[in-house]
Order: structure tokens, then sequence, then C-alpha cells
């Protein structure tokens, strides 16, 4: 059963088509890379499955349900969340407090006026952390953390949201290699352990062959290929795209 | 009909002059980014400038001479300004300039004051033009027709400028692209610097010309500036075409408007501006400010009080509680007025700093709580407890429709609008006589007997003004103040885990006004009348410095601002008949050498716990 299903969504900026007629699904505990070169759009798809641009056409359907044109915040209430290519977090905060704000969003107490927020779903909020391996620095203003250390940041407050479908746009760029491929290792654990299904962008070929599960490739707005990896890089459309565009593929073969 | 004619054409002529003021302000904005609130004290100047040098002067010549005399000793001056002054500021928040300028306001007002005197200068004719031409039977000046031909020439000559000379085209280039500026490199300073000298000119010249139709005088500044921020933001900031369109919208809708609600004309120009700014939120012909300016450094996360802390206010809380034993009426009178500032501080700080909406007209809710109160009073005979609960009810209802417009816009366009939305009050106020006696004010307000003793009254605001400020506070950390800053921080984010920032924004300035009107309440008893100044540009500006004083970045910053800026206020009023002056000095002095306010100064000084430091270092 799938859980996500993209239906012809289409995007143009002005005259650049960034997104043309996109079709795919995603299944239930699925960890579905979406891959393609610079500019091909894979950004643009993300902001219009979680409501941030309203598409020119085509639809979006979580089980069942119409999401096509409503505002990422119904969206991610319906069940979506979403973490961002270029990090967005709160810097007046610490790290603690970052994901105590989803969770108070979660349980819809944004217009209590009253208590301190602090002190609410403290344990939940260190329990995530401990999960990313974030809880001994729970307590530094998220301003001033590490680039890498954000992005776990970033996943717990995804996390913290439950949802059912996660989406994390570039969710390693700016770590060290070694450091990619734990995050990875530990987003595919999490997720297989509360059974979400993961749409992710990802630059590093390496953590996308280690962990998709089935992979689809956008090129210039299209769709040009999708399928479970061995199938997609031996593709010759796909080697093209990306011999032609850079290296990461010679970059896996080598490795 | 020739009587419509012959507005219509006052209307052209007003328009002009309101062009050669806005192009100016329009042009410094699109090349440096600095809003200046300083525009109309060139504007006045001028007007000073020329009558004096045309008393010198003689003949023919000698007008036009004084008028071009005028125009280039502004353009200097202003040059003066980019030097000393608007260089240092480029980098800072959009605040800091306002506020910065807005200093440089007081201190002209001061020296003009001293220089000319306080009273209006009635100047030469034009000559040549002091005769009047008959337009379908009426009689109008000849003098208006050559504005009327003015405006459309200066815009001619402008584009000529811009599209055909080297200098034009740089001009140009940076006001669209902000990176090409940086660009520039040694060459920027220059541009910048001649900018100035172009748009402090054309306020210079404007001014000038003003000096045969109106007597100079000490309101000029304020008034035209107001005016030209109205144009500049429904043209869209940085468009001189949009200048020209709208200088021409207000100046009819100023010279029909007159006709139709004589009373309300100031509030039928803030209207439109209200309309087109929720219909097109960067003006008629203006384009979307690319990059919201980085503001401030990030702010350390808000913590509760610490146990030394939370002693400290019950000391200083059992100071204030016996402190009617120990001293006379004199100084229970100036701390309720502390009090009443401190809450109206506070209230602004709420909406300013975790809110993130900087309001230039607070005043209109402290306003409309002293009005609330004073209106019950006057026409209904309410007391005392009545008239305080209808002030934070008349303010939150104020905040609550203006607001509604204020949320939907930021930076700069939120600044203009509240400041717009103050002048409505303002000029309701001021205008509507029969309602609330106009300049008169509304006399006769004062406490019920039992608070009618200055302890009593002590009392009651320390209550009064300590719980509103313990509510902000208690909010400040609740989920809900939570929400509002993270609105503030990352509004991408809010928006994708849920949070309805634009109405926590909403909420949070609605509270914000009905804590200002709270304090205008007790301010309007603590007084014992209500004037239209309460509502003055001064006003929101006051609580802006003690705000600014005390540290945006901080959460006793509006408290401690509210008390060293009334002492001082106090101490300059009895010292000096220059106190303007002083306070412009004063603000300018904050802005450049201690932007983070008291409390911030004080708790960088203060040892820290260990390894903040090296954070604060990582955060650089
Ligand atoms: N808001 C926008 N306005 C105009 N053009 C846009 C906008 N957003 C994206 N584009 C254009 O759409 C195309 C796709 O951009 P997008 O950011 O979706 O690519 P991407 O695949 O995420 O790239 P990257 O790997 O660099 O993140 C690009 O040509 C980009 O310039
Ligand atoms: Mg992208």
């Amino acid at each position: 059963m799938s859980i996500l299903q993209v239906r012809d969504l289409t995007k143009s900026f002005g005259g650049v088509q960034a997104v043309r007629g996109v079709s795919f699904e995603v299944g239930a505990g699925e960890l579905l890379a979406l891959i393609g070169p610079n500019g091909a759009g894979k950004t643009t798809c993300f902001n219009m499955l979680n409501g941030q641009i309203r598409p020119d056409r085509g639809s979006v359907t979580l089980e069942g349900r119409d999401l096509t044109g409503l505002s990422p915040r119904r969206i991610w209430r319906m069940g979506v969340g979403r973490t961002f290519q270029i990090t967005a977090t709160y810097a007046s905060m610490t790290v603690r407090e970052n994901v105590q704000m989803v969770l108070l969003s979660r349980h819809r107490r944004l217009f209590d006026l009253w208590r301190p927020a602090a002190s609410e779903y403290v344990d939940e909020a260190l329990d995530l952390l401990e999960q990313v391996g974030m809880r001994p620095q729970a307590d530094r203003p998220c301003g001033v953390l590490a680039y890498g250390d954000v992005k776990r940041v970033e996943l717990a407050m995804a996390l913290a949201s439950e949802p059912r479908l996660l989406l994390m746009d570039e969710p390693t760029a700016g770590m060290a290699p070694k450091e990619r491929i734990e995050l990875m290792a530990l987003t595919a654990e999490l997720v297989r352990r509360r059974g979400v299904a993961v749409l992710f962008t990802e630059h590093d070929m390496d953590v996308v062959f280690a962990h998709a599960h089935r992979i689809i490739v956008l090129s210039r707005g299209a769709l040009i290929a999708s399928g479970p990896p061995p199938v997609v890089r031996d593709d010759p459309d796909v080697q093209e795209v990306y011999l032609g565009s850079g290296a990461m593929f010679a970059k896996e073969g080598a490795a | 009909m020739g009587f419509l004619v012959a507005q219509f054409l006052s209307g052209l002529a007003h328009a002009s002059s309101l062009f050669l003021v806005a192009a100016g302000l329009s042009i410094i904005f699109g090349v440096t980014r600095i809003v200046n609130f300083a525009h109309g004290s060139f504007y006045m100047l001028g007007a000073f400038v020329a009558y004096s040098l045309a008393d010198r002067l003689s003949g023919a010549l000698g007008f036009w001479g004084a008028v071009a005399g005028a125009a280039v000793f502004a353009g200097l001056l202003g040059v003066a300004v980019e030097v000393l002054l608007l260089r240092r500021l480029y980098r800072s928040p959009e605040l800091f300039q306002l506020l910065a300028t807005f200093g440089l306001v007081l201190v002209v007002q001061d020296l003009a004051l001293a220089i000319w005197g306080p009273e209006d200068l009635l100047g030469p004719r034009a000559p040549g033009l002091e005769g009047i031409v008959r337009i379908l039977g009426r009689p109008f000046p000849q003098y208006d027709l050559l504005l009327i031909a003015l405006g459309p020439a200066v815009l001619g000559l402008l584009w000529l400028l811009f599209h055909r000379t080297r200098w034009g085209i740089l001009v140009r280039a940076a006001t669209e692209d902000r990176e090409m500026t940086g660009a520039l490199g040694v060459k920027q300073t220059r541009l910048f610097t001649s900018v100035l000298f172009l748009g402090t000119a054309l306020a210079g010249l404007a001014g000038a010309l003003q000096v045969p139709r109106e007597a100079a005088n000490l309101q000029m500044d304020i008034n035209i500036v107001v005016e030209a921020f109205v144009v500049v933001v429904i043209g869209g900031m940085g468009s001189v075409a949009g200048a020209f369109l709208a200088s021409l919208l207000i100046g009819q809708l100023q010279a029909f408007g007159i006709l139709i609600f004589p009373q309300v004309t100031l509030v039928l120009v803030f209207l439109v501006m209200a309309l087109v700014l929720v219909v097109r939120p960067y003006g008629l012909l203006g384009r979307p400010q690319a990059v919201p300016r980085a503001g401030h450094a990030p702010e350390t996360p808000i913590a509760p009080a610490s146990q030394g802390a939370r002693i400290a206010w019950a000391a200083a809380l059992a100071v204030l509680l016996a402190l009617p034993l120990a001293v006379g009426d004199y100084a229970l009178v100036v701390l309720t007025e502390v009090f009443v500032l401190a809450l109206f501080a506070s209230s602004l700080h709420f909406a300013m700093g975790p809110g993130g909406m900087v309001s230039f007209g607070h005043a209109a809710y402290f306003g409309l709580g002293a009005y609330g109160a004073g209106l019950l009073m006057k026409h209904l005979g309410a007391g005392m407890v009545p008239g305080l609960i209808a002030a934070p009810l008349a303010a939150g209802l104020g905040a609550l429709v203006f607001g509604w417009f204020c949320v939907r816009l930021s930076g700069v366009y939120l600044a203009m609008l509240t400041l717009a939305f103050a002048q409505i009050v303002w000029s309701v106020a001021f205008q509507w006589y029969s309602v609330t006696g106009g300049d008169n004010g509304i006399l006769g307000v004062w406490p019920a007997a039992w608070a009618a003793p200055k302890w009593a009254f002590y009392y009651l605001s320390l209550v009064l003004a300590g719980g509103g400020i313990y509510l902000l506070r208690r909010v400040i950390f609740s989920p809900f103040g939570y929400a509002l800053r993270a609105g503030r921080d990352s509004p991408l984010r809010s928006d994708a885990i849920g949070i309805p920032v634009k109405r926590h924004q909403w909420a949070a300035f609605t509270l914000s006004g009905a804590a200002a009107g709270l304090a205008g309440g007790l301010y309007a008893y603590s007084k014992g009348s209500v004037f239209p100044n309460l509502i003055s540009i001064s006003t929101s500006v006051d609580a802006l410095v003690m705000v600014l004083l005390g540290g945006v970045q901080t959460l006793t910053g509006p408290i401690v601002g509210a008390a060293v800026f009334h002492g001082l206020e106090t101490e300059m009023v009895r010292h000096t008949d220059y106190w303007r002056l002083l306070l412009g000095v004063a603000i300018i002095a904050m802005v450049l050498v201690f932007p983070q306010g008291v409390v911030g100064a004080l708790e960088r000084l203060r040892p820290r716990r260990p390894g903040q430091a090296r954070e604060e270092a990582v955060a650089r």
C-alpha cells in the first residue's frame, strides 16, 4: 500500500519549468531517494509536497486524502514532517526548546498563555535528542551549533511531530563523509522502528546506495528513471545525466 | 466647475512640493536602504535658509538666488550628515536608523529654534509671480502654476539623470541590486555621499519654494516627512516614478478630501495608504526588498529568573512598598510615572522583542487607553475603576483592528504603517473637537477619592503596572510566547510545524496594545488630563528609546530603560530649554555606541558561566 501518491506535479517559475509532470508513489515504511543534478527540481518538488508552494498542475494524495493546495501547517498536522536543505531552526532557543516547540505544537498547546513552556514535555524532548545523539548538547543555544549538529536537531524536530511521511531535503549536506553515513544509518534505523516512510534527496551516492530501498531520478524537472538501486545505477539515461553534470557516479564506481 | 478646477490645480501644486521631498527620500532609501526620518528637517531648513537669504539678497535674482542657495545648503548639510552619521548606520537594523535620524530631527528642531526663534516667518513673494490668473473665472496664484510645472520637470530631469549619465546608471544599479553596490568598493562611498546631496538638496529646494506660500515654522519638518513617508510607501520605496504617482494621488486626496471631510483629511490619506499596502505590500511601483536584514545578532535563549535574581526582585519590591513611608509626594509622583512608563515600554518590548514587530506608533495604544478613560469620564461621567477597565479594552480593540493590517508587513513597511495608524489616532483626537475637545484635551480626569492621595495612587500604579509587566513576562515564557519567538526566528520552520505565525503575531500585537492602553489609562489619572500629544510621534519614540536604552534583547531592559529615561528627562527639562537637543544627541549616541542597551551592556560585563564565552565566540 502506498502512503503518498504524486500525480503529474508541475511547476514553472516565470519561464523556467522547474518540475514537469512528475508522478510517483511512496510505500509505507519505504525509504525512497529522489536524486538528480543541481537545479533538477528536487527542492521544488518537496516544497509542493509540504504545501510551501502551490503546484501549477497535478495532485498530491496522502493515504487517500488530497493535500494539493493546503497550507504547510495543515499538511504537517496530517502527518508530513520535513527537514530543510538550508537548515531552519530557532537560533534564540536551546536545542531542547527547539524540540519542545514541535511537541507543544503537536499537542495543540500554542495558545496556552500561562504555563512555562520550557518545563513542558521535557522527557519526551530529551528522549528524542538522545536518539539523534544530541542529548549532551540539549541546553546549548541552537544558534551556536556546528552545522552537522543542526541537521541532527532538525531530525529530532521532524521525529517529534510523529510523522507518517518524512521529507528530508539533503539531510547530510555539509557533513563529513563518515558523519553522513552515520546519520543516514540512524535515520534508516529510526524509520524502521517507527514505520515512517521517508522521501529524501541526497547528492552523496554512497549514502543513497547504502540506504535507499528505491530511487527515482529527476533531471531538468522530469522523472527519467525509477527502481531499485542496482537498476537505476545501470540505467543508461541516468548515467548520461550524471556523467554530464558531475562525478558522483564515477566516485561511486571507484568506491 | 471653476471651483473644482481650482481645487484640482492646487492639489497639483501641493503634489509637486510633495514629490520633490518624496523623490529625495526615495532615492536616498533606494541606494542606502536608510529611511531618513530627518528628511523633513532638510525641507524645514531649506525654508528657513531661503527666508534669511532672501532677506539679505535683493531684487529678482535675490529671491531665486535664495532658493538655489537654500537647496545647495541643504545638500551640503546632507553630505555632512552622511559622512558623520549615516555612514555608521548602513549595517544597523532599520529601527536604529529610524531612531538615529529621528534624533537628528530633534537636534535640528532645537537649533532652528535657537537661530530663527519660535515665531512663524512669512517670506517674500516670488518676484514676477506675485499676482493671480483667472481660471474659469476663479483666481489662482501664478506662483502655484510654476510649482505645478516644476513637478513633471523635476521628474523629467531625474529620468535623464538616471538614464543618461554614468552616475545615474550606477545609482539605478545600486537601487536594484544590493550585491552590486557592495562590489563597487571605494566608489560606493562617493556614490552614497552624492546621493545624499541630491536627495537632501531636493528637500531643501522644496522647502525654499514653499516660502512664498506658507510661513516657515518649526512644525514643518514632521508634517512634511510624515506625508512624504506616506507617498514613498504608497509609491514603493526606491521608486521615483512611484513617488510621482503617489504624490499626485495624495495631493488630490487632500485637495478634495478637505471638501468632503474637512476634519479627517489626514485619516483619509492614511486609510488610502493602509489599503494600498494590503493590496500591494510593496507599494504601487515598488519591488520586494530582496534580503530581509539580519538585524541583531541572534538572541541568547531566555531563562527564568535565577535564585539570585528572584531575591533581588523581591528586595526591590519590598523597597518600593516601603517607600511611601520614607519619601515625599514629589518622589512618589515621579516613581508613579516610572511605573506607568515601565509598563508602556514593556508592552512595546513585547511586540518588538519576542514578536519581532517594530512598532513606530505605539503611542496610538497608549493614547487610546488614555482617551478611553478620559472620554468615558467626560461623556458618561464614569469613575476611575470603569475608566481603568475601559483603557486596555479600547486600546486592545484599536490594536486588534490596526494589527490585522500590520502583521501582513515587515521591516520598514511595518514601521511606517504603525506610524501611520498612530497619526490617524492622533489626528482624530486632535481634530474631532466635539468629542475629544481637540487640543484643549480632556481635563479633570481624576482618580477616585480612595486613590486620590499620592501614596494611594502610587500603590495602585505599582500593582497594576507591576501586574501588567508580570503578565507580559509570564506570556513570554508560555507556549504562546515561545511560538511567537519561533515565528520571528524562522517563519519557514514555524509554518512547517503547525504554528499559525500571523495569528500569533496578531494576538501578540493586540495584547501589547492592551497593555499599552492600561499604561495610558493610568497615565491619564496620574496627570488628571488627556491631550493629543500623548499620541504624538515623540511619545512613540520615547517608548522606543526606553526599550533600546534598556536593551531589546533583555527582559528587564524596558523597566530599567523607563526608569533611566524618565529620570534623565525629568532632570533635563528642569535644567535646560534645549532638552530636545540633548535627547536627540543622546539617542544618536546610544544607537552608535551602545546598541545593546544598559541591561545588555551589564550582562556582557557579568562573569559568565563556563562555556558561554566560548559559545558566543563560535556564534560570531
Ligand atoms: N522561487 C523560485 N523562483 C524562481 N526559480 C526558482 C525558484 N525556486 C527554484 N527555482 C528554479 O527551479 C529550478 C529547480 O530548483 P530546485 O531548487 O528545485 O532544484 P534542486 O534539485 O533542489 O537543486 P539543488 O540540488 O541545487 O538543491 C532551478 O532552475 C531553480 O533556479
Ligand atoms: Mg534543493
